[in-house]
């Protein structure tokens, strides 16, 4: 049978093409990507790891360019010609020789991508944290992210800020990772790799943005149901913007006398059980953080945007957007909907 | 060729009593009571091929699911059973099945025994496996218990505590999860225990360990890697249920437990686990390659070596899985270490299996042609490997679809194509009949343009950022298009498959009479005929050397003058 070699070449060409394409198209990508993709990190320790991966893609298609060419030469080669002739070839038993040389290149190559893979772990794990860091506490729930603020005295979900760091005076961001129920995995590829949020295991990880705008990722351990639908958010703010947003997040919640009612609905039905609006009764703390609601894009950890009627289904009906996630359908009337939903509204 | 009869001193050419004369219901009884190590291996072979089936089905509704975003085919709560269930059915109902289904056909054949050294404990090891199965996908029934809550384990494979309590996992599809493979455990035991016992006692003479076959090598290497691990799962297994029942709080987070503790349990068996699962795949290139290259393997004591050498170090790598998890950088360097060290032994693999087909008359039969296949794919997974292997590139590569890309390069890559080649290769020893060599061709082309849209293909989606375990994704991530392609590679698959399930079945009915050594092999079991009668050689035969049939066909230049 003759082998079509056509396709052997095709394939490894067309995996180098795809390579190079994908490399390529990201080597020249700047700023936030809506494709969270590996190749194209805006923070220091996503791109050091990115220097670091590609030079592990040199040596990596080095070795296979070089055994898949003798393995194609060797099929090449060495196919049976005539079927008529029915001598065996040549018998040959071995070469300590031959063994002994393919088993110290290996070796040296190990030794080199172990020391360059050290010297990044090192780097990026045991690296100092600077005293103009930002510190936030990062608390994995089933299924959404709280981010809590120690120095500033916020409590945020969903979408986190972080001020954008100057080459020159770094000001990084020093995340702790937590959990309160299942295995999550804090993941948002342009800034950094991911860290497991565990719990009774507190983990550590920082990032360095040096690029504004919006970054997207999602959790990346297995944690339930609705693991799938626990996007991250990460906004990387100027210092002035950052600014703004801590100062308006420290504010208590907004006292509207004209949505008295959606309050009253909203602190007298069990919202206020899992929910904290500051500056109000609600204090419950198994749901995300209400008190400025309004500051954020989106609902439902990053699932869909943040719209009224959005919103209002959202508390008619969680499982319609998230089935299986764990807050449950408040059984409202329409017109309590409307009045919790326009009370949520004036949170900003 | 195909004819030339092999005299070898003791062996017996018999054919064996056709059983037309009895019954359907005796047919059946007598493969149910059977200590016969040949029927056996045929039962595993048969139970893995049904769970790959069951398994492909199951991959199959997840892809259809994610060929494109936001898609509403079936809920996350089906898709997380789904992927859960194959990945279980797939490692312990189709990958350990075939160990012992290769194991048990071919190690007494092999070693010119009359059987496995305890053929009552191998019944009853594969009826453990059989019944443990049965016990997982009983689940689907079962597992809502009395809190109507989902059926099948929805857990992942990892099965990562703390999900598997009973705060997060309700009703008893986590207990048919554990309990089953609790079962199926021991039944690997057990039939780990015979292989080594059945290679170290049951040579026949001539046999020293050093003339044993690659293949008999490569799985008694394989059972003493099963003993060792097995026993931390089964361990695990225990404390969870402990905890679950019990009261006691190993894995319990919500009471002090440590989910971390799941984690080294669990790996330390899960990845000698994938070396488990590949050895087969090595012991079989190790037999097609050399036959089908007209050449002795290259460099047997260093093929011996570098097997005993991976499942050393393969015992010292756990914690690759556990990068992302927060371990102190000397230990995160550590494990970047030993795992690139396994590099070594498995790169001498692949060079002596080139250097074997080096300088011969390469037949491209479709096994070898499965097994070409699988040199190239293993080369490329041992690379993704080494990538995986660098910590701080596998904090973004881990849980990614890079890392599902890069284990099924080894599970299908290899293992499966393995799989593939084996029984186009022993089939005729085990029926007497040839596979039909065109469909064959169909099979493997298909298959292989199949394996490379899916699975190459993935390795993109994880560079994009694409997490595991996830059944639907946003729009405008930019994932839909990669995502389309690899479902209809997976389609092609499945398309391949059937055709080798026809071809199984019309070659079984109607193939081409074998003889006793279609394929001009060297081993002992093509020197007895096909199918080998009961207790396959009347008398213990007697070998020489590594290759008992060469030395038979050329006695002008046998081969244990140069051993």
């Amino acid at each position: 049978m003759m082998l079509p070699e056509w396709l052997r070449v095709g394939r490894i060409a067309g995996f180098v093409f795809l390579l190079a394409m994908f490399l390529s198209s990201y080597a020249f990508a700047e700023g936030p990507q809506s494709t969270p993709s590996i190749f194209a990190p805006t923070s220091t320790p996503a791109i050091d790891i990115h220097h670091l991966s590609l030079f592990v893609l040199e040596i990596t298609g080095a070795i296979f360019v070089v055994v898949a060419s003798l393995l194609t030469y060797v099929i090449i080669r060495f196919r049976a010609g005539n079927a008529e002739d029915d001598r065996e070839p040549a018998q040959i038993y071995g070469s300590n020789q031959v063994e002994l040389a393919w088993t110290v290149i290996p070796v040296l190559i190990v030794v080199v991508l172990f020391l360059t893979t050290a010297r990044v772990i090192f780097a990026i794990q045991d690296a100092p944290m600077p005293q103009a860091a930002l510190e936030v506490t990062v608390i994995g729930h089933q299924f959404w992210w709280e981010y809590r603020y120690p120095k500033q005295g916020l409590v945020v979900a969903n979408e986190l800020h972080v001020p954008l760091s100057d080459a020159k005076q770094p000001t990084p961001t020093h995340l702790k990772l937590l959990s309160a129920d299942a295995d999550h995995s804090f993941w948002v590829p342009q800034l950094m790799g991911k860290i497991d949020l565990i719990p009774n295991h507190p983990n550590e990880m920082w990032i360095n943005p040096l690029t504004s705008g919006l970054y997207v990722g999602q959790c990346a351990q297995f944690c339930g149901v609705q693991h799938a639908n626990m996007l991250l958010r990460v906004y990387v703010d100027t210092p002035e913007q950052f600014a703004a947003w801590v100062n308006n997040q420290a504010k208590p919640g907004m006292q509207d006398p004209s949505v008295a009612e959606g309050r009253r609905v909203f602190e007298t039905e069990a919202c206020m059980n899992c929910h904290t609006v500051q500056g109000t009764a609600a204090t419950g703390r198994f749901g995300p953080d209400l008190t400025h609601l309004m500051s954020r894009d989106t609902l439902a950890s990053g699932e869909i945007p943040n719209t009224r009627d959005n919103l209002r289904q959202w508390i008619k009906s969680p499982d319609s957007f998230k089935p299986g996630a764990l807050m449950p359908a408040m059984q409202l009337s329409d017109s309590q909907l409307d009045q919790v939903t326009t009370y949520l509204e004036t949170l900003k | 060729m195909a004819d030339r009869t092999l005299p070898i001193d003791g062996s017996l050419d018999l054919t064996p009593p056709r059983e037309g004369e009895s019954t359907w219901l005796e047919t059946l009884h007598s493969w149910v009571i059977t200590v016969d190590h040949k029927k056996l291996g045929l039962m595993y072979m048969m139970l893995a091929i049904f769970f790959l089936l069951v398994g492909g089905g199951e991959v199959l509704f997840i892809r259809i699911q994610l060929a494109v975003p936001n898609n509403h085919f079936i809920s996350p709560q089906v898709f997380n059973r789904l992927f859960t269930m194959h990945g279980t059915t797939m490692v312990f109902l189709v990958g350990m099945p075939l160990v012992f289904a290769w194991a048990n056909y071919m190690i007494p054949l092999q070693i010119g025994a009359r059987d496995m050294a305890f053929p009552r404990l191998n019944a009853f090891s594969f009826w453990l496996t059989a019944f443990g199965a049965l016990f997982l996908y009983f689940s689907f029934l079962g597992g809502a218990g009395l809190y109507g809550v989902g059926n099948a384990p929805d857990v992942t494979w990892w099965a990562y505590a703390p999900l598997t309590a009973r705060a997060f996992s309700p009703g008893n599809a986590t207990d048919y999860w554990a309990l089953a493979l609790l079962v199926t455990g021991f039944g690997t035991l057990g039939g780990a225990i015979n292989i080594i016992a059945t290679a170290l006692s049951m040579r026949c003479k001539g046999m020293t360990l050093m003339r044993m076959p690659l293949f008999t090598w490569l799985l008694v290497v394989d059972s003493g890697l099963l003993l060792i691990t097995i026993t931390p799962l089964t361990a695990a297994q225990v404390m969870l249920m402990l905890d679950r029942y019990l009261g006691s709080h190993f894995f319990d987070t919500q009471a002090g437990g440590q989910a971390y503790l799941w984690m080294h349990f669990f790996w330390i068996f899960g990845h000698p686990e994938v070396y488990v699962l590949v050895f087969p795949a090595f012991a079989i290139s190790s037999e097609v390659i050399p036959v089908f290259s007209r050449k002795a393997i290259f460099g047997y004591p260093a093929m011996v070596a570098a097997s005993v050498g991976i499942a050393f170090v393969s015992l010292g790598v756990w914690a690759h899985h556990m990068f992302t998890v927060g371990m102190t950088s000397a230990g995160n360097a550590f494990f970047a270490l030993s795992t690139m060290l396994v590099g070594i032994p498995t790169g001498i693999k692949i060079f002596n299996w080139v250097a074997t087909m080096w300088g011969g008359k390469i037949r491209f039969a479709t096994p070898m042609l499965f097994c070409t296949a699988f040199l190239f794919q293993f080369l490329t997974a041992g690379l993704t490997g080494i990538m995986l292997s660098v910590a701080p590139w596998n904090w973004q590569l881990h849980g990614s679809y890079f890392v599902i890309a890069h284990f099924h390069y080894i599970l299908v890559g290899a293992i499966v194509f393995n799989v593939f080649a084996g029984i186009y290769y022993w089939f005729p020893k085990a029926t007497g009949r040839m596979m039909n060599e065109t469909l064959g061709k169909w099979h493997f082309w298909l298959f292989f343009i199949g394996f490379h849209v899916t699975f190459d293909t993935m390795h993109f989606l994880g560079f994009e950022g694409m997490p595991r375990w996830i059944y639907t994704y946003p729009a405008d991530r930019g994932w839909d298009h990669l995502n389309l392609v690899v479902s209809i590679g997976g389609l092609i698959q499945g398309v391949a498959v059937l055709i080798f399930a026809y071809n199984l079945i019309s070659s079984l009915l109607k193939g081409t009479i074998a003889g006793n050594d279609p394929w001009d092999a060297w081993t002992l079991e093509w020197s007895t005929a096909s199918p080998p009668p009961a207790y396959n050689f009347a008398t213990d035969p007697v070998v020489h050397s590594r290759r008992p049939l060469w030395d038979v066909k050329h006695p002008e230049d046998p081969d244990w003058k140069y051993e």
